[in-house]
C-alpha cells in the first residue's frame, strides 16, 4: 500500500475514534436537560464522562495535527474553507470544556444553570455541525484550480449536509443514552434505556436516508457494504437495549458509528476533498500529501505510540468501570468556601 | 481593516492568552506532584492538604489552558492557510507528534488523578500527576521545536516545483540549536512562574488574619519551597537566556539590534536600562546605560561587535531583495517595530528579575519562623504570580515581533502566509468572538481562583475506614 493511502486510513481511524468516543460525551451533554430531573441527577450524568471526556477530545486534536502533517493542503483548504462552522464548533468546545470543570465550583443555582446551558449548547452544536462538515466533504464543495475554497457559508448549508448533521446528532443522542444505560443505576438507567430505544428508532430512519443518499451520490461497493453493516449494527443495538443487555447495546451504536464513518471515508477515497466546480481541482491523497519522508517518520511514530495510547486509555475505562448512582454523588464539601 | 492585520491581531491575542495559562500548568503540575510525593513519603497531613489546595487551583487553571489550546490547533488552517501549505511537511509533524505523545498523556492521566483518589494506591495516584507533568514537558518540547524552526529553518529543502518547504532531516528539526536553548529557557521560566504562583498564594494565606497556627506552619512550607524554586529557576532562566542571546545574534542579528534600538554597528555596545526619545534613530534625550552589556549578551565579550539596524538592513536588502512583501513594517523594510522589541525585551527581563527579588525577600523575612504582617507584604503576595506571567508574555512578544516581517525567517513573510480566501469580515467575526469569550473566561477564572484562595486549604480528611466499598460516595465528583 502506498504511504499516502496508509495515512488516509490512519486519519479515518482518528476520526472514527473521535466520533465513537466523543460521540457519547456529546450525547450525555445533549441528554442533560432531557434525562436528568434535578441537580443530583445532572451530576450523575456529568460524572459518567468526568474522567474521560478530555482524553476523548484529544482524538480530534490528533486528527487535526495528523491532517496538517500528512495532507497539508487538505488541512489548509478544509479549515480556511469551513471557517465559520469551525469557529462555532471551537466556541462550543471551549464553553463546554470549561463548564465540566467549573460547574461544581460554586453552589449558586444560577451559576450551575448557566454552565448546564454551556454543556447543552456546547454538545448540540458540534454534534450537528460535524455531520454537516463531513457530508459536505464527501459530496464535494466549490474548490478552484488553486485548491482554494471558493464558496460561501450558505453553500455548506445544503439539504444533504443538513441531513448529515441531523444524522450525527441523533446517532450521538442514541449513543449517549446507551452509554448512560451502561454506566448509571437507578431511575436514570431506566430512563436512559427507554430514551435510547426511542432516539435509536429516529436515528435509524434518518441515518438510513442519509447513507442511502450518500451511496447513490458518491458510493462504491465498499461503502455500500459498510453502510449496510452499520445499519445492521444499529438494529442489533436496538434489539439489545430492548432486551436490557446494555453492554451489547452500547457496542452496537459504537460499531454503527465506526462503520458509518468508515463508509464515508471509503466513498471519499482517493479524493480527500472533491470539488463541485467543473473547472476546479479536487484535493486527492496524492496532490494534498506531504513528502514521503514526512509520512515515513509519522508512520513509525504512529505505529509505536498508538497502541500505547489505546492501552492506557483502555485502562482508564477499566479503573472507572463502576456504575454511578445517586448515592455515589458526594454532598458538596461540607465547608463551602465563603464567597 | 486588512485581513492580514486582523489575522495578526487574532493570532497574537489567542496565543498570548493561551500562554498565560501554559506556564502555570507546567510549573504548578510539578509542584503539586512534588507535594504529593512528600505526603506519600512522610504522611505529614500538611503535604496532603497543600496537594489538594494547589491541585484545585491547578485544575481551575488547566481547564482554560486546554480549551484555548484547541483553538491553537486549528487556527493555522483557518487564518494562515498559505503558511500551512508552505510548511505543513515540516511544521505539521511536531504538532501531530505533540498530540499523540503529549496531549493523550496529559488528559488521560489528569482524569485518573482527579477522580482516582479512592481508586488507585497512593503511589500510583502520585505517579499519575508526575506523568501529567512529563506530558506538559513533551508538549512544550514539540511545539517549541515547531516554533524554533520558524525562527531558524533547518533540515529542509525548498522545492520550487511545489513551492513548498520539504522536510529532509527530522532530527535536525528536533535538535535545532535554537530549540536546544529555547526549551530550557521556556521550561525554566514556567517553573519560575508556577513556583511564584505558589509563593504568592501561600504567602497571602499565611500572613492574613484568621489563619490558625497550624495553617501558618503549613503555608510556610509552601512559601519556602516555592521561593527556593523561584530562585533556582530564575538563575537558570538568566543563564539560558544569555546563551539564547548569542544564538539569536547568530541566526537573527536584526532581532538583537532591535532589542536595543542600535542603529549603527558598534564595538563594545552598551545596554540601556531605559531611554527616552531615541528609538526612532534620532538623538536620545535621556538614557541609563550599562557599558558593554549588549556586546556581552550578543557575543560573550564586553568589546564584541554588534551589528546595527542600518547595516543589517542593507545586508538583508542585498540578500533577500529590496521588498520583503510587507512594506508597512516601519521604519523601513526588514526592521521590526523597534519600540515594541525594545520594551518587551526589557519588561521580560525586568519583571522576571523582580519576581526573583520578591522571592528572595520573602525567604529572608520568613526565616526562623518569622511571619511579617502589613500591607506591603499583601501587595507583594498579589504581585508574585503576576510578574512572571507578564514576563512570559513579553518574552513571546519580543521573540515573535522581533522576527517580523518574516513568519519563517528568510523563507516566507507573514504577509504571504495569510489565508487568501478568507475575507476581513470573517476574520473580524472570529477575532471579536474569541476575544469576547476569552475576556469572560478570564473574569470567571480569576473569580474562582480568588474564591478558593480565600477559602484556604481544607482540613485533612478523617480516615473513614475501608475505602473501596461499592456504595461509598465518590472521593471526588464534578
Ligand atoms: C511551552 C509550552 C507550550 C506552548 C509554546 C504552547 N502550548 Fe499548547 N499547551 C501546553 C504547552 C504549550 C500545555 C502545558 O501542554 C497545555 C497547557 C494546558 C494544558 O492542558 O496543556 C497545552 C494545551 C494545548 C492543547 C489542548 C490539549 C488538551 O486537550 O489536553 C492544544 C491543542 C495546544 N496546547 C496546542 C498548542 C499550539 C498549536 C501551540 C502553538 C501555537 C501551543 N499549544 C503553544
Ligand atoms: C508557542 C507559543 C507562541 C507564542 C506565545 C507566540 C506569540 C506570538 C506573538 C506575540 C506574535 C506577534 C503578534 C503580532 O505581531 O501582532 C506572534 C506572531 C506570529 N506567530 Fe507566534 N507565538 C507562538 C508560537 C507560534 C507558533 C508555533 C507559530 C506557528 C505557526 C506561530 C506563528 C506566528 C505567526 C504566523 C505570527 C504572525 C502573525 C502576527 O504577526 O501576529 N507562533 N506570535
Ligand atoms: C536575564 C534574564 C533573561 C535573558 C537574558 C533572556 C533572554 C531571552 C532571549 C534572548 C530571548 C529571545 C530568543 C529568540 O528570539 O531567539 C528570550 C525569549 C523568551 N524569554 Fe527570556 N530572558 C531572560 C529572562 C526571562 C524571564 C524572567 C522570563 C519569564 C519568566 C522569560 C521568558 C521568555 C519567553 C517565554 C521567551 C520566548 C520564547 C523563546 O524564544 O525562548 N525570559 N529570552
Amino acid at each position: 500500500m502506498e504511504l499516502t493511502t496508509v495515512w488516509f486510513c490512519l486519519i479515518a481511524v482518528l476520526w472514527i475514534g473521535y466520533f465513537c468516543l466523543e460521540g457519547f460525551d456529546f450525547g450525555v451533554g445533549m441528554l442533560l436537560p432531557i434525562l436528568a430531573g434535578n441537580d443530583r441527577e445532572r451530576r450523575v450524568l456529568i460524572n459518567t464522562i468526568g474522567p474521560v471526556w478530555d482524553g476523548n477530545e484529544v482524538w480530534l486534536l490528533v486528527a487535526g495535527g495528523a491532517t496538517f502533517a500528512a495532507f497539508p493542503e487538505w488541512y489548509a483548504t478544509l479549515f480556511s474553507g469551513f471557517y465559520l462552522p469551525l469557529l462555532l464548533i471551537l466556541l462550543a468546545l471551549i464553553v463546554r470544556g470549561v463548564a465540566f470543570e467549573y460547574r461544581a465550583k460554586r453552589e449558586e443555582l444560577r451559576w450551575k444553570a448557566r454552565w448546564d446551558l454551556a454543556i447543552i449548547v456546547g454538545s448540540y452544536v458540534p454534534a450537528f455541525l460535524w455531520g454537516v462538515a463531513f457530508a459536505n466533504i464527501v459530496r464535494g464543495v466549490p474548490i478552484d484550480a488553486d485548491l482554494e475554497y471558493a464558496g460561501n457559508l450558505f453553500d455548506l448549508l445544503n439539504p444533504y449536509a443538513l441531513l448529515g448533521g441531523l444524522t450525527t446528532m441523533l446517532l450521538f443522542l442514541t449513543h449517549g443514552a446507551m452509554f448512560l444505560a451502561l454506566k448509571t443505576d437507578g431511575r436514570v438507567r431506566h430512563e436512559a434505556r427507554s430514551l435510547a430505544a426511542r432516539f435509536g428508532v429516529a436515528a435509524a430512519a434518518v441515518a438510513v436516508a442519509f447513507l442511502f443518499w450518500t451511496q447513490v451520490d458518491t458510493g462504491n461497493l465498499g461503502s455500500g457494504l459498510l453502510f449496510v453493516a452499520a445499519a445492521a449494527a444499529l438494529v442489533a443495538g436496538l434489539v439489545a437495549i430492548g432486551a436490557a443487555r446494555e453492554g451489547w447495546a452500547f457496542l452496537g451504536t459504537f460499531v454503527t458509528i465506526a462503520l458509518a464513518v468508515a463508509g464515508l471515508f471509503v466513498a471519499l477515497f482517493p479524493d480527500v476533498m472533491p470539488t463541485s466546480l467543473a473547472d476546479g481541482t479536487s484535493l486527492t491523497t496524492s496532490n494534498a500529501a506531504a513528502t514521503s519522508y514526512t509520512l515515513k517518520i509519522m508512520t513509525v511514530v504512529a505505529l509505536v505510540f498508538t497502541p500505547i495510547v489505546l492501552a492506557y486509555q483502555g485502562w482508564t475505562y477499566w479503573v472507572f468501570r463502576r456504575r454511578i448512582a445517586l448515592h455515589h454523588i458526594p454532598e458538596q464539601p461540607a465547608r463551602q468556601p465563603a464567597s | 481593516m486588512d485581513p492580514l492585520d486582523l489575522a495578526r491581531w487574532q493570532f497574537g491575542i489567542v496565543t498570548v492568552y493561551h500562554f498565560l495559562f501554559v506556564p502555570i500548568t507546567i510549573g504548578l503540575s510539578a509542584v503539586v506532584a512534588a507535594y504529593e510525593t512528600a505526603w506519600v513519603r512522610t504522611r505529614n497531613p500538611h503535604w496532603l492538604r497543600l496537594t489538594k489546595f494547589f491541585g484545585k487551583l491547578f485544575l481551575i487553571n488547566f481547564a482554560i489552558g486546554v480549551v484555548t489550546g484547541i483553538v491553537q490547533e486549528f487556527q493555522f488552517g483557518m487564518n494562515w492557510s498559505d503558511y500551512s501549505r508552505f510548511v505543513g511537511d515540516i511544521f505539521g509533524a511536531p504538532l501531530a507528534v505533540e498530540g499523540l505523545l503529549a496531549f493523550f498523556l496529559e488528559s488521560t492521566f489528569l482524569g485518573l488523578w482527579i477522580f482516582g483518589w479512592d481508586r488507585l494506591s497512593p503511589r500510583l495516584h502520585n505517579a499519575c500527576i508526575w506523568i501529567v507533568h512529563v506530558g506538559t514537558l513533551l508538549s512544550a518540547y514539540f511545539i517549541l521545536a515547531a516554533n524554533s524552526w520558524m525562527q531558524h529553518p533547518v533540515g529542509y529543502e525548498y522545492n520550487p516545483d511545489t513551492g513548498r518547504a520539504e522536510l529532509h532531516d527530522f532530527a535536525a528539526v528536533l535538535f535545532n540549536k535554537v530549540q536546544l536553548v529555547t526549551f530550557p529557557h521556556v521550561v525554566l521560566s514556567a517553573y519560575l512562574t508556577g513556583a511564584a504562583f505558589v509563593v504568592g498564594v501561600a504567602f497571602w494565606s499565611m500572613t492574613r488574619r484568621g489563619a490558625s497556627d497550624d495553617d501558618r506552619v503549613m503555608y510556610r512550607k509552601a512559601v519556602r519551597t516555592g521561593s527556593a524554586l523561584v530562585l533556582v529557576a530564575g538563575l537558570g532562566v538568566a543563564v539560558s537566556g544569555d546563551v539564547q542571546g548569542k544564538i539569536m545574534t547568530e541566526v537573527q542579528p536584526m532581532k538583537m539590534a532591535a532589542a536595543e534600538g542600535l542603529y549603527d554597528t558598534e564595538d563594545s555596545a552598551p545596554f540601556s536600562i531605559f531611554q527616552i526619545g531615541s528609538l526612532n534613530g534620532d538623538e536620545e534625550k535621556f538614557a541609563i546605560k550599562v557599558p558593554g552589556l549588549l556586546s556581552f549578551l550578543a557575543t560573550g565579550h564586553t568589546d564584541g561587535q554588534v551589528e546595527g539596524i542600518n547595516q543589517l538592513r542593507a545586508t538583508y536588502e542585498k540578500k533577500y531583495g529590496a521588498d520583503p512583501g510587507a512594506t508597512y513594517y516601519s521604519p523601513g523594510d526588514y526592521t521590526p517595530i523597534i519600540p515594541v522589541t525594545y520594551w518587551s525585551f526589557r519588561l521580560m527581563i525586568g519583571l522576571g528579575l523582580l519576581a526573583a527579588a520578591g522571592a528572595a525577600l520573602i525567604l529572608w523575612v520568613t526565616r526562623r519562623d518569622r511571619a511579617p504582617t502589613g500591607r506591603f507584604w499583601l501587595w507583594l503576595a498579589i504581585a508574585m504570580p503576576l510578574l512572571p506571567v507578564a514576563a512570559n508574555s513579553f518574552g513571546w512578544i519580543f521573540t515573535e515581533m522581533g522576527r517580523q516581517p518574516w513568519v519563517v525567517f528568510g523563507l516566507m513573510t507573514t504577509a504571504n502566509g495569510v489565508s487568501p480566501g478568507v475575507g476581513a469580515g470573517t476574520v473580524l467575526t472570529s477575532l471579536l468572538a474569541f476575544t469576547l469569550v476569552y475576556a469572560v473566561l478570564a473574569v470567571v477564572e480569576i473569580g474562582l481562583i480568588l474564591k478558593y484562595v480565600r477559602a484556604g486549604a481544607e482540613p485533612a480528611p478523617e480516615d473513614t475506614g475501608p475505602t473501596d466499598t461499592p456504595d461509598r460516595p465518590m472521593a471526588f465528583a464534578y
